[in-house]
């Protein structure tokens, strides 16, 4: 193939381009996710993503004190402050005093405002309104100014959503749900994917056609029904039913893949052990279940992202409370209630998918394999 | 932390309790059907023949439990009235035909059935075949493959944030927003335009599928025999023609795994429905409308005949997943 290509240079810069082209599409959405996370809030809400590194251009009005606060200074009654004041401090890049021209004036230099009265801004936000007689009303003069401000990365939003919106919370009840439903059941599959591989009984090839049939059955059917059960028999919503759920629907899978490995595996060296006198039990644990390392692995990473991504199980088998609201039920949660908030939403968003993302990358190898494994061919 | 510990502890007991099952129902058996003494070789067998049901019964009583039962009583719920009680006849049927709602998500669903599994399958291709030409190949695969690892709300997230909208002469904020601006277009609000909007939801599913379907097509890519494309090579045909005409059709059988497992996806589709329109401005879909009646409607009659409806378009896909698993045993 690289011979082919290779005589074709045209082709194989077509090739390198189209592939970048593909990789960048399929990145940028989580890459600008993962930037924004980062940056401060009042950037992230008026400036792309992809200026993050630039600075950020915001017209912001700000209000002097009133009278109140006026000093006299020599023959003049002065108010002075900074406009950045209760603000994120940037730069003054021009300012004005009226709303139809509030970019009229570049800093340091001096506006002429009714009564005689002077305003000045400086660039790092001071400004002084000077003025001949002592100044009347309630509210102060508004200043107009348009600030230049540096970028800001800030870990501010990561700190906001575990602490006070409730995603530390749900990052520990998801994983109460995970953890029990990727271990469980990987040993209830494990021996039925020995019997069918190697053990003898009738009804071994019906068994396994419903196994395959159940691979592909919607797990909406199962919802209302083992909803009514459940609340008949009193588990209702607790961890205790979704695990089992999680079991129930991840063993056709299961089942089907560690099948699928252990009838691969040499029968010599299960006949030979047979041949010794050991038994099916023994062959299981001592042969069998080492020797299916990569197929357990691949299960595992299957039905670790599967239930650490599912939305659905755990909205209708757990409950909408602080103990039970898992990831993926508070990340649509605040899509509702902070849909504007993109610094809260990036960042929560970022700690859901971020456990799943380190397992893809660091055990990539075992969950391809399964997949090729797993697919009915 | 306490939460955390008693998953844990209940891990272990889970864990715990499944050994013990095993290895207690074994050792119970070779008690019973000790494998020496006059009857030894009888004993065997009998044990022999009942070993594969403890091997195998746990795994059948959760199946059985988790999804045979609950299809049986789908079907028995769907004649029922909206709490499960009152015998209605095939009212939930008539309903469901004459339902507005249930004809959207219908057709939002056929194109949804017609657009990803598709979609993705193509793109998938493409990649598999672009990327096992080039040195950087597997980086570029693993980053296709990553939105694989990432939830549907996740993502739902990720591409609420492309498609966001600020009102005009507004910096745009959302990715989209902001191209369609630098080329001088107006900004749209894309998830809320009638009809359209379900093909900007689908996108976020096949940038998920993509992937799983680039992994399986390159394997299958890979085991195809040298000599086919060696002696199409010596025949002068070029690199596109090899692809089209001599290594897709060594792979069909691959690509409708692929296009079949999607399917099987799409019918499911829910999270991203619900974290992004909830089926509102005429972008519902099947399972979340099921999932809408069987919490805000509150009628499980009308919710169960709604996954039967999932369910009979899944039949077709399941029998023949059962009929080329045959061919295998």
């Amino acid at each position: 193939m690289q011979g082919i290509a290779g005589q074709r240079p045209l082709l194989i810069w077509v090739v390198h381009l189209s592939v970048a082209a593909l990789v960048l599409l399929w990145t940028i959405p989580t890459f600008g996710l993962l930037v924004s996370s980062f940056r401060d809030g009042d950037q992230l809400s008026v400036s792309g993503w992809w200026t993050a590194l630039t600075a950020t251009e915001r017209n912001i009005i700000f209000r002097a004190p009133a009278s109140a606060a006026q000093v006299q200074d020599g023959d003049q009654w002065v108010i002075a402050g900074n406009v950045f004041e209760g603000q994120t401090e940037g730069e003054v890049t021009a300012f004005g005093f009226s709303s139809k021209a509030p970019a009229a004036f570049a800093p340091g230099q001096a506006a002429e405002m009714r009564r005689g009265q002077v305003l000045e801004v400086s660039r790092n936000g001071d400004f002084r309104i000077a003025s001949p007689e002592e100044m009347k009303g309630k509210r102060g003069a508004r200043i107009f100014y348009t600030s230049i401000d540096p970028p800001r990365f800030t870990l501010e939003n990561y700190r906001n959503v575990l602490f006070s919106e409730g995603i530390g919370r749900s990052f520990i009840n998801t994983l109460t749900v995970t953890i029990p439903a990727t271990i469980i059941p990987i040993l209830i599959a494990a021996f039925a994917a020995y019997a069918l591989a190697w053990m003898q009984f009738p009804g071994r090839a019906l068994l396994l056609a419903v196994v395959v049939g159940l691979l592909v059955v919607p797990l909406q059917m199962s919802l209302i029904p083992l909803l009514r059960l459940y609340t008949d028999i009193g588990i209702g919503k607790s961890y205790i039913g979704i695990w089992l759920a999680h079991t129930g629907f991840g063993l056709p899978l299961a089942i089907y893949l560690l099948r699928n490995y252990i009838k691969g595996l040499p029968k010599e060296i299960i006949e030979s052990a047979k041949v010794d006198g050991a038994s099916d039990f023994e062959i299981f644990i001592k042969i069998v279940l080492p020797l299916s390392f990569p197929a357990l692995a691949s299960f595992a990473i299957f039905q670790f992202l599967w239930t650490w991504n599912d939305l659905l199980v755990a909205t209708v088998f757990l409950g909408n409370n602080e103990e039970q609201l898992v990831m993926t039920g508070r990340l649509r949660e605040l899509l509702g209630s902070r849909g504007g908030n993109w610094e809260i939403l990036t960042a929560s968003a970022f700690v859901s998918i971020a456990v799943p993302l380190l397992v893809f990358f660091s055990l990539q190898r075992y969950l391809v394999r399964g997949l090729l494994a797993g697919s009915v061919k | 932390m306490e939460q955390l510990l008693l998953a844990l502890v209940s891990m272990a007991a889970g864990v715990g309790a499944c050994v013990l099952y095993f290895w207690g129902t074994n050792k119970i058996l070779d008690g019973i059907f000790p494998a020496r003494g006059e009857n030894a070789g009888r004993n065997i067998l009998r044990a022999n023949s009942i070993r594969p049901w403890l091997f195998l019964g746990p795994a059948i009583a959760l199946l059985t439990l988790y999804l045979i039962y609950p299809v049986i009583n789908s079907v028995i719920l769907s004649f029922y009235g909206p709490s499960g009680k009152s015998y209605v006849g095939t009212a939930n049927y008539s309903w469901l035909i004459s339902d507005a709602g249930f004809r959207e998500s219908l057709r939002n669903n056929l194109l949804w059935l017609f657009v990803v599994p598709a979609a993705s399958t193509f793109f998938g291709l493409i990649a598999a075949a672009l990327t096992d030409r080039i040195s950087w190949g597997n980086i570029a695969k693993s980053l296709i493959f990553m939105p694989m690892a990432i939830s549907f709300v996740g993502a739902s997230v990720i591409w609420k944030f492309v498609y966001d909208i600020r009102g005009e002469n507004i910096e745009q904020i959302g990715l989209l927003n902001a191209i369609v601006v630098a080329l001088g277009g107006e900004p749209q609000a894309w998830i809320t335009l009638p009809f359209w909007n379900n093909f900007f939801l689908m996108v976020i599913l096949i940038w998920i599928q993509t992937g799983f379907a680039m992994v399986i097509l390159s394997a299958a890519l890979r085991g195809i025999p040298e000599e086919t494309v060696e002696a199409a090579v010596l025949d002068g045909a070029n690199p596109l023609q090899i692809f089209m005409k001599i290594k897709v059709p060594q792979i069909w059988g691959t690509i409708a795994v692929v296009w079949t497992t999607i399917t099987i996806l799409v019918l499911k589709v829910f999270d991203i429905v619900l974290a992004m329109t909830n089926g509102q401005w005429g972008s519902q879909v099947l399972a979340n409308y099921m999932f809408d009646w069987m919490f805000r409607g509150l009628d499980f009659g009308r919710s169960a005949t709604i996954a039967i409806v999932i369910m009979v378009m899944v039949i077709p896909i399941m029998i023949w997943n059962i009929r080329e698993a045959r061919k295998d045993v």
